[in-house]
This record gives C-alpha cells, structure tokens and sequence, in this order.
C-alpha cells in the first residue's frame, strides 16, 4: 500500500500541473472603458519602425483610453510576419489587425472568410473618394473592401550615386536593360559590380522589374491574368535578359539595406528597389537626394508606376473590434498619413494630404503617382498581382531557376502553377 | 490478482501522465500529420478528405524536392564525418593525458550550449565571400596569412558542395559532444585490457586497433544515431546562415515554407511524413539492436 500511495500523490500532482494552464485568464471583451488594441505588423526595420512609431503616438493622443501593442514581426517585405501570422489565423486568434499588401495577398484570407467585409466604414467616413480610383479597383474584391491603405510604394526604381557615376565615366543612368549590360561592360572593367542584389525576395524584385522593362505594360499585365503567355518566346527572352543581369551582378544573401549599402560604398553601381530605400538613404544613412544618392525609373519602365501598398485589416472575430476600428480610421485620416509617409519614405494614399511634408524624392514620386498620364501597373513581390498560393509556387520556380538557369523550364512552371493556384 | 496490481499498478500510475502527454503531443500529433498528408488542405480552412498518394507523387517529381533532398544528403555526410572524426581526434588526445583536462573539455563541449541561430549569426560572417574591402572572417583569416588564393565562396558557390559549407558549423558545434561520448566510452576500458594486450606484446597502434576499437563501437553506434537525427531535422542553423536561399534549402526549410508561404499544408505534411520515416530508418535498428544487446545480457 505504500508504494500506492504515493504513486496516487504523484498522479494527482500531474494531474493539477495538466489543469493549471486551464484556468489562466481570458481576454475580456471590449468594453466602453479602457481597452486595447493588438496590431501586427512587419514594420521594424529602419525608416519603417520611425514611421510607425509617429503614426502609434498620434493613435495614442486621440485614443487614450486604448492600450496600444505593437506586434510587429521583423523581415524584409513581410516574408516572416507572414509565416506568424498564418499560426495564429489557424489558431483562431487573429490580432485586433494585420497588415497586407493591397491587392491579391488578401485573396486567399477572404476566401478563408478570415477578413471582415469593411464597406461600411468607407461609406460612415466618405472615404471612397479620398483614394485614387485606380487603387480602389485594385482594393475592391467582388465588390467588397477589405483594407485600409496607408501609402503607396513604387517597386520600379533604379538607385545610384550620382558622383560615382561621373567618377566611372558614365553620362546617365541606363534607359533599357540592354543598355545597362553595355554599361555594366564598363563598370566590370573598372572593378565595380554593376547592380546588387540580395536575398531571393529581392532578385525576385529585380526580376518582375526586368520583365516590366521588357515586356512593356499590357503584357506584363497579361502575365498576371493569364492572357501572356508565360511559355511564350517573348517572356523567355526577357527571362534570358535577366539572366544576363544577375550574371554580372553581386549577389548576397542580405536583406535589402546591406545590399543597398554596397551602392552608398560605391562598390556597386546601381540597385533596383522599392522607394523604402529612400527612407532608409535619408533618415539613418544621412544621404542627400541628387546629391548623395539619386533615383530614376528602373530601365524601360519610364512613364509606369509599379505600385503596392501597405494597409490594414480587420479580422474575423478581433478581440477588440471597437478599438480595431479606431486605429483603421487612424491609418485613413490625412494626420495620420502624413505622419507615417514622410517616415517610411512612402507616398500618402490619400489624394488630399498635405503636398508640403513631402519633400525630395518624395515629392518627385507624389507628382508622378498624381500625375494622370501615369500608368500604374501593381508588383508581384509585393503581394499585388498573384495570390500566395501562386505566388509561393513562382518563388519555388525560381530557386530551381536560379541555380539551374533554365528560363525556359521557368516559364513553364509558372504556367502550371498558374492553371493549378488560380 | 489484486495483487498482481499492487505490484504493477504504482508504476504505471506514476508514468501515466508523461505516457498520457506523449500519446497525444507526439504520437496522436505524428497520425494526424499522417493523416493531413493525405488530403489536399490549402489555405487556412482544414480539410480532412484523404485523397490518396498525390502529394508523394507531386513531391518525387517536384524538382526544388529532389535539390533538397540531395543538399540533406550532402549535409548529412560532411557534417557527420565531420564531427564524428573531429570528436574522436579530441577523445584521443585528452584519454592520452593533458594537463587542465577538465578545462579543456568543457571548451571544447561549450559550442554545442550554444543555440544553433546564435552559431548561425556568427558563422554567416565567419563564411562571409565578399572580396577586397568587404572581406570577412575566414576568407579574411586567409588573407592575413598570405594564402588568399584559397578565397572560398563557401554556402554560395553555385554547386552541390554549397550546403557542405553550412554543414561546417554543425560539425564544429556538435563535435565537442562527440568528443566528449567517445572519451567516455575510452574510459569504460579497463586499463587492464590494454595492459594484458601490451604484455602480450602489442604495440600502442596494434592495442587501439584490437582493443579499444570494437569496444568503441556501441559508443559509435550512438553517436552515429544521435548526429543523424539531428542533422535530419537541422533548420534554425541554415536559415541564420543562408535565409531563403536555394542553394541550401533541405526538406525541412521546404516544409515550413511551403506550408506556411503557399497555405500547402497537405504538402508540408507529406514532407514531414518522409523526414520521420528517414528519421525512423536510423533510429528503429538502432534501437533493436540496444534491445538484442541488452538481452544478450
């Protein structure tokens, strides 16, 4: 019996230690009081954390009686906040909002039902004409909106420095990509790498460029809606042109700012990325725009603005759906854009925000974005134009692509992914 | 028969909590893993309807798969030889007697308390193949001690030797723990034995070799069972080093990107489904043959 006794103590002790995480306490539900409010994010690189740090203040200020947590998951244009927060959707504990890339990255979280419809907090707040339309369209998804854009970002733009530049003996930036190779010629026999590029989200974001500059606009449009033929000899060839870029090309395996930084230390000559660099050359590099560091549209896409755009959601079943509304009227107001924008290095969603905060490359991009001859096409790495499911599948390909450099096997595999992801 | 119980019933009391535990978080979760592999679930709805063998077939002629595979391979051979003959190298030098043993040892074991990305961060800039200014690390090392021709593109040399680079940190981290099984198992015999073996007139080559040797063996046994589960399973050390890079993706960095990417749950758990049964392929005679040996006994 004494061998059972204290085999019983010890079962009973187990037993406690199983119910205890039982009885740990749950969220309580939004009341009229104090509350709370948990956005998640991926802004908490240099130049992004800023801005929303400015935009969490000024929430702050007109919320007081809100709690804010900032739940941002770091990594290069959201590749790991993804991943964390696709564990916590499958757990049924959505954050009170998340951030998406306007477009078809909301696609499959809609279909999934995990996204609230919010039609009606465009129509309480008169916001349908605040925004461009061309964005709108891209917002609307079976009639329905789902997101609040805060800004607006170009993917298409090659950096340099202007002094290097004239130091190794070059006029102007490259208009074409086949002009560019005929420069990189110069630049290797210099002993300057003629482009950089880093880990695989931004060979990718070099690529899409590449096939903007070479396909032209309606076809590049066509890629995404299956009416260009991935297969075809035209995207094959501009596949092969971008070979030939990466085949002169220094390629890390860093983040986009370390890989940026090799133009600033002019080991590199050119960079093509999005204009979040221009928040990182101006605030922590202390760079001067046309002096320091320049930008022009990324070779043949002179004229077209590939965008994307950050915004926010509300969540299935948010804990706090009252405070979750508050930050989105936060993230739409003109105060609170203007805040962020000049930040990040991006330019207002809104078309009435105030022209003056913008200054430098910033107000070069707010004229082109503004501008109606502009041409607006939407970027595949940043979740515009393809869903995950595809989009996952393209980055795939193109691990077997990069190292066995077979465009044509590419092609081919996106195509099928296509037909299979649609 | 009540008494029977009193006998057998304590015990089993006393560990059916953990055995509880482990029939649900590891062998229910293995089945439902299992079972998922079977389905076609994607995206964040879950679907439990077994459709058959198509995310197997999808995977052996998926190509990213059959790259992956062939960089575990590749791993698996340099960082356990790696390991392994480092490991023994130190047994042997510290069984022959040093002054400061214990110091020794525990330097040489301190690598393997450190966690795997913290190793990854600081081998990333050791591997760094930057050249001039750039240079870092070993290709730096090189540099300083005029053997720069030997400049080494380590994990991104664009051939199947990428991921051997990465395996170098996983030997280097692990081999102070080989080191340390084997020196155990050197000190497990008797001195008696060689003594005999030397008055018998073998030589110090002739006692390691016919002595100490097959009595080393269980020893290697383990350590072979031990380094190739983890080396398997090995994601947090590649991912600091090389995040993303196709170059040196294994099933397991696959796994967790296509899953929680491309919402392919289905096919995330077909590959988890195949690294078990790898896994089981070393383990399981592993442990029938500790099973026959202890009956033996």
């Amino acid at each position: 019996m004494r061998y059972s006794r204290k085999g019983l103590l010890a079962l009973g002790l187990a037993a406690t230690l199983l119910v205890l995480p039982a009885c740990s306490k749950k969220n309580e539900p939004a009341g009229g009081g104090a509350t709370e409010v948990e956005v998640f994010s991926w802004w908490s690189g240099p130049g992004e954390g800023e801005g929303l740090a400015a935009l969490i203040e000024d929430f702050k200020k007109n919320n007081p009686n809100v709690t804010f947590t900032n739940a941002a998951v770091a990594g290069g244009s959201g590749t790991q906040a993804r991943q964390a927060l696709a564990t916590r959707l499958l757990q049924g504990q959505p954050p009170d909002s998340y951030q998406l890339h306007a477009g078809k990255e909301a696609a499959s979280d809609i279909k999934d039902g995990r996204l609230e419809d919010i039609t009606y907090l465009y129509d309480q707040n008169g916001w349908k004409d605040k925004f461009p339309k061309g964005l709108m369209d891209n917002l609307t998804i079976d009639g329905k909106i789902y997101a609040v854009p805060v800004n607006i970002h170009r993917s298409n733009l090659l950096w340099f420095s202007p002094k290097k530049l004239t130091e190794w003996g070059i006029a102007a930036p490259p208009k074409t990509w086949s002009e560019f190779l005929t420069q990189a010629a110069t630049l290797q026999a210099k002993g300057v790498k003629p482009i950089s590029v880093g880990q695989t989200w931004t060979q990718m974001h070099l690529l899409e460029n590449v096939l903007l500059g070479e396909l032209g606009v309606p076809k590049y449009n066509g890629l995404w809606d299956g009416t260009t033929d991935w297969k075809s000899a035209e995207v094959v060839a501009a596949l092969d042109t971008f070979k030939k870029v990466m085949a002169v090309a220094v390629v890390g395996t860093d983040d986009w700012q370390p890989t940026i930084d090799k133009v600033v230390a002019g080991t590199a000559a050119y960079n093509v990325m999005g204009d979040w660099a221009a928040g990182y050359l101006q605030g922590p590099k202390a760079l001067k725009y046309k002096t320091d560091y320049d930008v022009v549209a990324s070779p043949g896409t002179t004229g077209v603005y590939n965008f994307l755009s950050d915004s926010f959601t509300l969540p299935k079943n948010a804990p706090h759906k009252a405070a979750a509304e508050a930050w989105l009227k936060e993230c739409a107001s003109t105060t609170g854009q203007d805040l962020f924008n000049p930040k990040k290095g991006s330019v207002p969603a809104r078309l009435d925000a105030d022209k003056s905060k913008y200054t430098d490359y910033l107000a070069w991009a707010l004229q082109e974005w503004q501008n109606p001859s502009t041409i607006i096409v939407g970027s595949l790495v940043h979740g515009v134009v393809a869903n995950n499911a595809w989009k996952s599948e393209i980055e795939k390909a193109y691990g077997v692509f990069f190292t066995g450099k077979d465009s044509a096997k590419f092609g081919a595999a996106v195509s099928t992914a296509y037909g299979a992801n649609k | 028969m009540s008494r029977r119980i009193r006998t057998w019933g304590p015990g089993l009391l006393l560990v059916s909590p953990s055995l509880a535990l482990l029939l649900v978080f590891v062998y229910g979760f293995i089945g439902w893993n299992g079972l998922v592999s079977f389905t076609q679930w994607k995206g964040l709805n879950p679907t439990y309807v077994v459709e058959g063998f198509d995310n197997y077939t999808y995977l052996f002629r998926d190509e990213t798969f059959r790259n992956d595979v062939r960089n575990l391979v590749v791993f698996t051979v340099v960082f356990m030889v790696g390991s392994l003959v480092l490991g023994f190298f130190m047994a042997l030098l510290l069984d022959k007697g040093v002054r400061g043993e214990t110091f020794l040892r525990s330097i040489y074991l301190f690598p393997m308390a450190i966690s795997f990305i913290a190793t990854g961060i600081v081998w990333r800039w050791l591997l760094n193949s930057d050249r001039d200014v750039g240079t870092t690390g070993i290709n730096k090392l090189f540099e300083l001690v005029g053997l720069g021709f030997l400049h080494s593109d380590w994990h991104k040399t664009p051939s199947a030797l990428a991921i051997a680079a990465i395996a170098l940190p996983a030997g280097w981290a692990l081999s102070g723990y080989v080191m340390s099984l084997f020196l155990a198992g050197l000190r497990g015999i008797p001195e008696e034995l060689r003594e005999a073996a030397r008055v018998d007139g073998a030589n110090e080559r002739r006692v390691y070799w016919y002595v100490v040797r097959p009595l080393l063996l269980p020893v290697l046994m383990s350590a072979v069972v031990i380094l190739a589960h983890i080396s398997l399973k090995t994601f947090d050390l590649i991912y600091a080093i090389a995040p993303l890079d196709p170059r040196t993706e294994t099933p397991a960095l696959y796994m967790w990107l296509t899953s929680f990417r491309g919402g392919f749950f289905a096919r995330g758990a077909a590959i988890a489904t195949m690294l078990f049964f790898a896994i089981a392929l070393v383990i399981v005679p592993y442990i029938w043959y500790t099973v026959r040996a202890e009956r033996r006994k």
